[in-house]
């Protein structure tokens, strides 16, 4: 089996949210990137198919130089082979035309994306390429079982979850719950040394636009100050949520 | 062109997040000085939406569509898209329209924007106002395609009613099917999701232990609301991880969060950043909370909670 992780190049999850370039860019000083967590998960999926069925990994990113660094800690938890798309991540369709442009060239049985990046949280990654190679998807995928060619998934759904099933060629949206945080791996030193031996591999873009642009970022208003309010006077806190926050 | 709005049922009933939905693409619709059309897949009564200023209805009935699949749904989607021309599609931020959205822009060859928080700025370009690093920036998004879904955050626009005649068509549509199937669904039952609720009740490693949740359901209870928990509290075992709202977890666009024995660690403000109003209950004054709240109680939960729910049964007695 043949599978594909797409990893996207995130701020670590307790970065400070800054801009530059006239509030059009994001901030990337003493930031720490990581892989992101949603990707994560699905990653650490593909490695328990990889070591009790047998499969091989490739890992993709669309971006610059900076993200190699992740995509060699991915090889260095123990993918095969890295590619990275040399180009701008512009946005989510620009993203999944490059991952579906490679797919088109090398095929591959299971791809596994997250089901969002923490960063600008488009959701739409997976699912695009899914629309554009016409290939089963399932997003928000929580569980995923392969038997030969019969997969097994369970879905969030608001409220609860679903039990869906399918054949290969396949795409995910994977999360937490398709392993545990606590199933992570951290590399270990072979592993790192080992990475530094792997692949990766560098492909020209394909020449393709966005269709968005972000023409500002801004941070919220900074938050009045909090109200608070004596623990022997609840009667002052449903006045407030009711007359004044009017949400009672 | 039309601005077109998939409006969602459960069962037949249209859902509650729909006439927020009916309110904004009416708008959408003014100020592109076109008209809207809700789309409706096997809803019973629809008349509601006209409540709400939608003049025209499409209403698509068909026993193959009754189980929910993003792919098919996509697909009836983008017919009834075609069949009305429109150029700006309309969907909630449910796990159901966020799993079909990227599937309908692939389809279409639409241009999607989710976690959409207004009308747009501007039409030509037309730019948007979204939230990005899950709700720690907003950022403004020009739209450079014929063809524009926009994935509407909840409870980020409010209900503008407007009572109207409402047309109805029925639509036939082929249902392309794939091999993917639903096996089947589980919904936790008698309690409100966190997706629907407007009232989330939270709580975390201040109540010690799954034991004393009661006093969180009981709250809950009285106030109409949803359980939801930190992640710690979801790691330990102690609720399930449906309830698990946060960065990894679910995200929480609420009227009002309240926060429990939940110390407000950044990954878990991000999650819940979108809701209106936070209260936060905490016997820790230092908690990192505070300062994302709107109101707060320094004080020990297991005292300040079942005070609070008596004194909230009595508000709801006399304001019912």
């Amino acid at each position: 089996m043949k599978i594909l992780v797409c990893i996207s190049h995130v701020p670590d999850t307790t970065s400070k949210i800054n801009f530059t370039d006239g509030d059009t860019k994001f901030d990337t000083q003493g930031v720490q990137f990581v892989i992101n967590p949603n990707d994560e998960f699905g990653l650490t999926r593909a490695m328990w198919l990889k070591e009790k069925q047998g499969a091989s990994i490739d890992v993709i990113n669309v971006g610059n130089s900076s993200s190699e660094p992740t995509l060699r800690k991915a090889l260095a938890i123990g993918a095969d082979k890295a590619i990275r798309i040399d180009a701008d991540p512009l946005d989510g369709y620009f993203v999944a035309k490059q991952i579906s442009e490679y797919v088109k060239t090398s095929s591959y049985d299971l791809i596994i994306a997250g089901r969002e990046s923490i960063d600008y949280n488009g959701a739409m990654v997976p699912g695009l390429i899914a629309g554009f190679l016409k290939i089963n998807y399932v997003t928000n995928c929580t569980k995923l079982e392969i038997d030969n060619e019969k997969v097994e998934l369970d879905r969030e759904i608001d409220g609860g979850k679903e039990t869906l099933s399918c054949t290969l060629p396949l795409i995910i949206g994977g999360q937490k719950g398709l392993v545990e945080e606590s199933d992570l791996r951290i590399p270990n030193m072979r592993g790192i040394m080992q990475a530094r031996q792997k692949p990766l591999e560098v492909l020209e873009a394909f020449d393709c636009s966005s269709n968005t642009k972000t023409i500002k970022f801004y941070k919220p208003e900074p938050k009045q100050a909090v109200k608070l309010v004596s623990a022997d006077n609840l009667d002052e806190l449903i006045n407030l949520l009711h007359n004044e926050a009017k949400v009672l | 062109m039309s601005v077109l709005t998939y409006i969602e049922s459960s069962n037949g009933k249209i859902k509650k997040n729909s006439f927020e939905l009916a309110s904004y693409s009416c708008e959408l619709a003014k100020l592109l000085n076109t008209d809207v059309v809700a789309l409706t897949i096997n809803s019973e009564d629809v008349n509601e939406l006209s409540n709400y200023g939608i003049t025209k209805i499409i209403k698509v009935n068909n026993d193959s569509l009754n189980k929910f699949k993003a792919s098919t749904f996509a697909d009836v989607i983008s017919k009834a898209v075609n069949h009305t021309n429109s150029n700006y599609i309309v969907l909630s931020s449910s796990l159901d329209s966020k799993y079909l959205a990227p599937l309908l822009a692939a389809g279409i060859n639409a241009a999607y924007v989710n976690n959409v928080i207004g009308l747009p700025s501007s039409l030509a370009p037309f730019t948007i106002k979204r939230t990005a690093f899950t709700n720690k920036a907003f950022s403004d998004s020009s739209i450079n395609s014929d063809k524009t879904i926009i994935g509407l955050s909840s409870n980020s626009f409010g209900l503008i009613e407007n009572s109207v005649q409402s047309e109805i068509e029925e639509l036939n549509v082929e249902v392309q099917n794939s091999d993917l199937t639903v096996n089947s669904s589980e919904k936790v039952s008698g309690q409100i999701s966190i997706a629907d609720a407007d009232i989330v009740v939270s709580a975390g490693r201040g109540m010690k232990g799954p034991e004393n949740w009661n006093l969180i359901e009981d709250l809950a209870g009285t106030l109409g609301a949803a359980t939801a928990c930190s992640k710690p509290v979801s790691d330990m075992g102690w609720r399930p991880h449906s309830e698990h709202v946060g960065q990894t977890g679910k995200p929480v666009a609420t009227n009002l969060y309240i926060a429990i024995g939940i110390s407000g660690a950044i990954q878990h403000l991000a999650g819940i950043n979108s809701s209106k109003i936070k209260v936060v209950i905490n016997n820790d004054p230092e908690a990192p909370f505070f300062k994302a709240a709107d109101y707060g109680v320094v004080g020990d939960a297991f005292d300040v909670v079942p005070r609070l729910n008596e004194k909230l049964k009595e508000f709801k007695a006399q304001n019912s």
